[in-house]
């Protein structure tokens, strides 16, 4: 079983990452997943959590998630109000959308116990390629390849089938760039 | 079929188009919202034919569903929490009439203290409405129960309307991987609906009528005894609906891994699927646990714990609610049927207004209910992961 955590703001998208890549395993690998948001009311820039549990098992536990192989930062302000590296597995990877080098990061936000660390300026690729700041669909396609969580045609296929036409294109290409990335040793 | 990777809202409501009801009537409430919108997006693609009538409030809701159901159309409804019991009225006047309407209860914590999240307090407050009380475990769950729910309500020996209980939250708004059968299969399993007990101007008749002492306790009686046939209609609808789809659910109860155990808690909804997982986890430490989930609260299967005598040792009950000076509703149920068995018991309160029941406090029910049995007992009724 991985369990992967997602922290956003809402509005942000956090859950709808937790979602395509629910969708992009059980549906295109064989897998069995679970995703679920942060239950309760949705409020637009509060904390919010997402997560994804994939299986090659049928899931039935219905507990919350409480250790995490993988976490996705999407907001790095986050970090000074949220213990966002919480639950991580000694060998767990955690995802931080930031500027900073992983040097940096990891002083910054003291994750001296974080082994895999992986940093990336998502905030840049949206920009760039989808004209605007929304990064949830670049930070599922660098965990998808620094956590191994999913194939990257599973998360396009997921992409085609749960996002509108409109965004389909733009966001595969992002994704693509951020895997990428990933792949290519963004890793601090 | 068709894979899909769906909330259990979402899929109750797949669940509710394959169904073909005439009627959807209904008023939205966290967090059985996202189950009537969906059904609003069938009806708006045009994958759905059912009349969608808005109404202003859950009263309005089931009255309006009163209404459809007493013209012989089949009809749905959902709804949660203070909804349910703005609702509940309506609840006797659909049952005492026998009138065969299905809705899904989202369960939800009852205010004060206002609380939008999961427990079973809304659903065990109907206890004695009439109604026929299911509880499903996942979202597939969920979906194959609504449609299995019109078999069992419409079926003429029956003829009492079904609620589906989805835990709120944990089930409403978690998604999962789901099977969506084909409507050609549900359409042989569920026929449309034929009854006389409709407004005929072939046939005129009074429905809803008021009955006087000299025949009122008859009325009663003929509801209890089309319990007894529920019972049987529960089991033979799940079979079928098995045979159909590969899909069952045991009927009115599941076991899971008792054959040797010597602990065994019985549990019901979404926290059945998390005590899976620690049965398990202590089956291979050599723990001789195991699992009893009721699907059906309402009939109650009476006669499978009248019979267990001493199968079992220790007997815990999960309960995501509680009758206030008394114990866990769900435990004075298995307790009174359990009547004269030398098992010890044992309630745990868990899980009240959206708290999670973590896999730690499902083996602590475990440790607790050995304990139990060894004279080491704790107290009968006990409050699970606490701050006071």
């Amino acid at each position: 079983m991985l369990e992967v955590r997602w922290h956003g703001r809402g509005g942000n998208g956090a859950f709808t990452a937790a979602k395509l890549l629910g969708h992009a395993v059980s549906i295109h690998e064989g897998k069995y997943a679970q995703a679920f948001p942060s239950f309760g009311p949705e409020r637009r820039g509060a904390p919010v959590l997402a997560f994804t549990r994939i299986s090659g098992e049928p899931i039935t536990d219905h507990s919350q998630v409480y250790s995490c192989d993988c976490i996705v930062v999407l907001d790095e302000t986050l970090c000074d109000v949220v213990d966002v590296a919480g639950g991580l597995k000694e060998d767990g990877v955690l995802l931080l959308n930031t500027q900073l080098s992983g040097e940096a990061a990891r002083k910054r936000y003291q994750f001296e116990n974080v082994k895999n660390l992986v940093v990336l300026d998502a905030t840049k690729i949206a920009l760039d390629v989808l004209g605007s700041a929304i990064v949830n669909t670049v930070m599922l396609g660098a965990a998808a390849k620094a956590a191994g969580l999913v194939s990257l045609d599973s998360v396009e296929r997921a992409v085609d089938e749960m996002m509108s036409p409109a965004l389909r294109e733009k966001n595969k290409r992002a994704i693509e760039m951020a895997y990428g990335m990933a792949e290519g040793g963004a890793q601090a | 079929m068709a894979k899909a990777f769906l909330s259990g809202n979402e899929a109750a409501a797949h669940g509710v188009r394959l169904s073909r009801p005439k009627v959807v009537s209904a008023y939205p409430i966290t967090p059985q919202t996202t189950l009537v919108e969906k059904l609003a997006d069938f009806k708006a693609a045009g994958e759905a034919d059912f009349k969608y009538i808005m109404v202003e409030s859950e009263h309005s809701a089931m009255a309006a569903a009163l209404g459809v159901s007493m013209m012989g159309a089949r009809v749905f409804t959902a709804t949660s929490s203070q909804g349910l019991l703005y609702m509940c009225e309506m609840l006797h006047y659909v049952s005492g009439a026998r009138h065969p309407i299905v809705m899904v209860d989202a369960n939800r914590a009852t205010a004060a203290p206002w609380n939008i999240y999961g427990d079973q307090r809304d659903a065990y407050a109907m206890r004695d409405s009439g109604w026929i009380m299911l509880f499903v475990e996942s979202g597939q769950e969920a979906l194959d129960t609504v449609i299995q729910a019109y078999r069992i309500a419409e079926d003429p020996s029956v003829m009492i309307p079904v609620m589906v209980n989805l835990d709120g939250f944990t089930l409403t708004h978690t998604y999962d991987l789901v099977d969506i059968p084909d409507q050609a299969l549900v359409d042989r399993y569920l026929p449309p609906l034929h009854t006389t007990n409709k407004l005929d101007m072939k046939d005129p008749k009074t429905l809803c009528m008021t009955v006087g002492p000299d025949y009122h306790a008859e009325g009663r009686l003929l509801q209890q005894k089309a319990f007894d046939d529920a019972e049987k209609m529960i089991i033979q609808a799940d079979r079928e609906y098995a045979a159909l789809t590969g899909r069952g659910y045991h009927g009115m109860l599941e076991e899971y891994r008792c054959e040797d155990a010597e602990l065994a808690l019985v549990a019901t909804g979404s926290v059945s699927g998390t005590a899976r997982v620690v049965v398990d986890m202590l089956r291979a430490q050599g723990r001789r646990v195991g699992l009893i989930k009721i699907r059906s609260f309402r009939p109650f299967p009476k006669a499978y714990f009248a019979g267990l005598g001493g199968r079992f040792k220790g007997v815990g009950v999960v309960d995501r609610s509680i009758s206030f000076g008394y114990e866990g509703t769900l435990y004075t149920e298995v307790r009174a049927a359990m009547y004269g068995s030398p098992a010890k018991m044992q309630n745990y309160i868990v899980g009240l207004g959206g708290r999670d029941i973590p896999k730690e406090v499902v083996v602590q029910m475990y440790d607790e209910l050995e304990k139990t049995v060894n004279g080491n007992s704790s107290g009968e009724m006990r409050f699970l992961g606490m701050r006071w």
